[in-house]
């Protein structure tokens, strides 16, 4: 079938608006929660429904390998375009992002109070967050891709710490921001290796056609840690655990749909192109299998219900990257379907753990005892999704770990891995439900607060998909094909029921394994607490604590040796750069012939011999005023040396510049006292003498290579030819000054007005002011001793 | 173009002379320092216009650089001499404006700077707190 153009523009641009709306949305939300209090999560809601309802519409055209495709110039000149690009694997992470965001954004509208401060702020940064992601999902082009992670890092680092008045939310907020925008980092040194290595930047062209140059294994490695800390992979893990500090809807959204799927969605995104790199597979699949056992084993320790499931998540996160990271079809299959599965009960578990905390006042599972005959509803919810997270038939997890299992048999590591993570995952997921619901002896009844139907709603929408998915798998199997398709292979539909096979009797063992290792709970506990005294010697968290310590201590030590505040030193630094960078290049250089003569005219030995005696007599004098004569014989010197060179307008310059600067000295010498402070002449002053002479003789070196470095006849020859005719002189000189390069001249003047204003300012500052100011005249007279305002009164130390 | 020795250990003689000045405490011996690199400056100038030769007007016998004193050079060098006078003038009003305040021309440590030398981040480092003063 063809479709016309007239047809396919809007279906394009409603692309691109949608992510548009999510901006508009959150600059409108501050505004709009002052007239709407919390209703204003209804209204940002519609971005992400409206997404989700658009995806819907649009995915049997997507399934059937019609993508939908929008390109918008951005910045032409970078090559950068806002290139979107709705595909199978794109449509399952919308149907996350934008369905999970939306319902997050109606519970949010019953969970907090109406007097909530910071409402509207925080509504607009979670949409904007929303939109990140679903620009995140969409981006055709890898760095529009990275431009919309580092959206989701800063908008989850200001969800995180949106309670700012607490010291663990906002420890919390910046490990997560620093995490996982120093992977953005490294990442982004991968995607531009990438990028230079396939010559563009569109993801769909890359894919379609794989760089396979040098650099590629080291891009990949990168880009691999950029993924591995925003999913939260081992050892990048602890910045999700902490990020619990948030309130418990961005928990939800946080765990289930958004950041950190962010990480999965990228490997999922190339492993079909790149998984048959050799560095590939070892990296993945290590990494991916430590972290789901690493955060099983946690998640099983815990005391705080959302601290269960964050570990949850964790490993969780782990399993996502081992089975989407494989690069097969199999396992492609399961891992899509694992993700649709994690999102739905995910969310679930979190914003259960959220009413709980609604209605009892408490998420410590030790305290908690009877809340599910109080609540049943919930209840019932909440132990479908955690029955989906163990595994149990007939939910959708179960189809995903059925086959999970069937795609890994083959490689007996990996799937001895998978299958100790969900002995893991299956007994914390019975710890949650026996700590949220069970009542306990000796524990009296929680005092519950029915939570109200809004509240409810959500969750019994996401738990009930959970359900529904499960038992008819056949409704997410079109989108799980749609992205396995990307592998060559048969395709191995989402079933409930394979029949006899060994994935089954594996899933019975896992069941009951979990369920043993719930059952002996407290030896478990007891065992646990016992190895995490030698465990805790490489806890990540501890690591980050250390890094950032370390980090203080260094940075506070740098600041010490090199910003001294002494101007000796930095000027020292300065000249002795010079000396060493230049210097080499000037001793290396091959222009020094030889050709040097001792002088030109005998009279320049006789007055250079004096000027020479007069500036070593300026350095020693102690003295000021004799100090100053020196310096005034040196410049009178120095004229007779302008006059032998053949510049009579130079010498008389300087003659009378000579003798105004005296005059100027003087003026200032007769406040200052008469000799210099004294010093003992200490290794300081020795490292001084020895900078000053390395940049004198590299000064003389720099002068007799400059001399011998001309190989063009001179540019003023122009100047001498054209002085008369063009600028009506004859001195050569003055033409030159005030007319063929007269803006030096005004630049010159300018500087003189310049410095005449400053000097203007320093010399009349507070001169009105002085016999009203006490202030001032204590200083003056605790320093200096001495009266100031009495201009006429020559200072006595000022003997010529 | 040949080389002169004589004016080229001048120069650097000049620059090494300013610049052990320019290194110095007091503010005063610092503008002596960089009158010096001033003059050093100006005869490095004017070296790179090549031998002397007759003063550069118009009609005069000879080629820039051959027979008649280069006259670009000069030229740099006459607004030089003038800036040169500038900062100086400025830098000797800085010096009266220290002494209006301090009743001295010293330029001290930045004291902020010294405080975060010596900031150490566990305590035992701070040996010696009488020093602080």
């Amino acid at each position: 079938m063809r479709r016309g153009p007239a047809l396919r523009r809007p279906r394009e641009d409603v692309l691109l608006a949608l992510v548009l709306l999510h901006l508009v949305l959150a600059l409108l939300a501050p505004v709009a929660a002052a007239r709407l209090g919390r209703r204003v999560f209804l209204l940002v809601a519609l971005a992400p429904g409206a997404t989700a309802v658009w995806a819907v519409t649009q995915a049997s055209a997507v399934l059937d390998g019609r993508p939908v495709v929008s390109s918008t110039s951005w910045v032409p000149g970078l090559g950068l375009a806002l290139d979107l690009r709705l595909d199978a694997l794109s449509l399952l992470m919308v149907s996350l992002v934008s369905g999970v965001g939306a319902l997050v954004l109606l519970y949010c509208a019953a969970y907090f109070d109406r007097d909530q401060p910071g409402l509207g702020r925080f509504a607009g940064v979670l949409t904007a967050f929303a939109g990140a992601m679903l620009g995140l999902v969409l981006a055709d082009d890898l760095l529009l891709l990275y431009v919309f992670w580092e959206l989701t890092s800063v908008t989850s680092w200001l969800l995180i710490g949106f309670d700012d008045e607490d010291a663990e939310s906002r420890r919390a907020a910046q490990q997560a921001l620093l995490v996982t925008t120093l992977g953005g980092l490294v990442m982004l040194v991968g995607l531009v290796m990438l990028v230079q290595e396939a010559g563009t930047a569109s993801l769909a062209q890359i894919l379609g056609d794989p760089p396979s140059g040098g650099t590629v294994p080291v891009a990949l490695v990168l880009v691999l840690v950029g993924a591995f800390t925003k999913s939260a992979q081992v050892p990048f893990h602890p910045w999700l655990p902490s990020a619990m500090a948030a309130p418990t809807p961005v928990s939800a959204y946080l765990h289930a749909a958004a950041m950190v799927k962010a990480g999965v969605y990228l490997v999922a995104r190339l492993a079909p192109a790149f998984a048959v790199v050799a560095v590939w597979r070892p990296v993945v699949l290590t990494v991916g299998l430590a972290t789901m056992l690493v955060g099983g084993w946690r998640a099983l320790r815990q005391d705080d219900l959302k601290r269960v499931l964050a570990f949850g998540t964790v490993s969780q996160l782990g399993f996502l990257m081992v089975l989407v990271g494989a690069g097969t079809h199999e396992a492609a299959t399961a891992g899509a379907a694992l993700l649709l599965a994690h999102g739905l009960f995910k969310a679930t578990l979190f914003l259960s753990v959220g009413v709980i905390d609604h209605a009892t006042g408490t998420r410590d599972l030790r305290l908690l005892s009877g809340v599910g005959r109080r609540s049943p509803v919930l209840a019932t919810v909440a132990v479908l999704a955690a029955l989906s997270m163990a595994g149990v038939p007939p939910l959708l997890g179960f189809v995903s770990k059925e086959a999970a299992y069937e795609a890994l048999l083959g490689d007996p590591v990996v799937f001895a891995g998978v299958v100790l993570g969900s002995v893991l995952t299956a007994a914390y997921s019975a710890r949650f439900v026996w700590g949220a619901f069970a009542r306990k002896p000796g524990c009296a009844d929680t005092v519950v607060h029915a939570p109200s139907a809004g509240l409810l709603a959500p969750v019994v929408v996401l738990g009930l998909a959970g359900l529904v998915l499960g038992l008819v798998p056949g409704l997410a199997d079109p989108l799980v094909q749609g992205y396995a398709s990307s592998y060559e292979g048969e395709p191995e539909h989402l079933a409930l029921w394979h029949g006899l096979v060994p994935a089954l009797g594996w899933s019975v063992l896992t069941l009951a394994l979990g369920a043993a290792l719930f059952l002996a709970r407290e030896p478990v506990r007891a065992y646990q607490r016992r190895a995490s005294r030698v465990l805790s010697r490489v806890d990540a968290d501890r690591s980050y604590d250390r890094v950032l310590d370390g980090l203080d201590r260094s940075a506070l030590r740098t600041t010490a040796v090199v910003q001294t505040g002494s101007l000796p030193v930095y000027l020292g630094t300065v000249l002795l750069t010079l000396v060493l960078l230049a210097g080499t290049a000037l001793a290396t250089s091959t222009r020094v012939t030889g050709d040097v003569t001792a002088y030109d005219r005998p009279l320049q030995v006789a007055v250079g011999v004096v000027v020479a005696i007069a500036a070593v007599a300026t350095a020693r004098a102690h003295r000021r005023f004799t100090a100053v004569l020196l310096l005034g014989a040196v410049g009178y010197g120095t004229a007779v040396l302008f006059v032998l060179q053949g510049g009579p307008d130079l010498a008389l310059t300087q003659f009378l510049v000579e003798t105004l600067a005296l005059v100027i000295f003087v003026f200032v010498l007769r406040r200052l006292p008469a000799t210099f402070t004294r010093r003992p002449l200490r290794l300081s002053q020795g490292v001084r003498l020895g900078v000053a002479l390395a940049v004198g003789g590299f000064v003389t070196l720099a002068v007799l290579v400059a001399g011998q470095a001309r190989t063009a006849p001179p540019a003023s020859q122009a100047f001498l030819d054209r002085a008369q005719a063009d600028g009506g002189g004859s001195n050569v000189v003055n033409v030159v000054l005030v007319d063929f390069r007269g803006f030096d001249t005004l630049g010159e003047i300018t500087v003189l007005a310049v410095a005449a204003m400053g000097i203007a300012s320093l010399v009349l500052a507070g001169r009105g002011r002085r016999s009203g100011d006490p202030e001032g005249e204590t200083a003056l007279t605790a320093a200096g001793g001495q009266a100031v305002d009495e201009p006429g009164t020559p200072a006595p130390e000022v003997v010529p | 173009m040949t080389g002169n020795l004589t004016l080229a250990l001048l120069t650097g003689l000049l620059y090494t002379v300013g610049t052990y000045l320019l290194l110095q405490r007091t503010l005063t011996r610092v503008v002596i320092g960089l009158g010096l690199l001033g003059h050093g400056a100006n005869l490095l100038l004017l070296q790179a216009g090549g031998p002397p030769g007759r003063a550069p007007f118009s009609g005069a016998a000879g080629t820039a650089g051959d027979g008649v004193a280069d006259p670009l050079p000069q030229a740099m060098v006459l607004t030089a001499i003038v800036i040169t006078f500038g900062v100086s003038a400025f830098l000797l009003a800085l010096a009266y404006r220290s002494w209006v305040l301090t009743g001295d021309d010293e330029v001290q440590d930045d004291v902020e700077d010294a405080r975060i030398a010596r900031q150490r981040p566990d305590r035992h480092a701070h040996a010696h707190p009488e020093e602080l003063s």
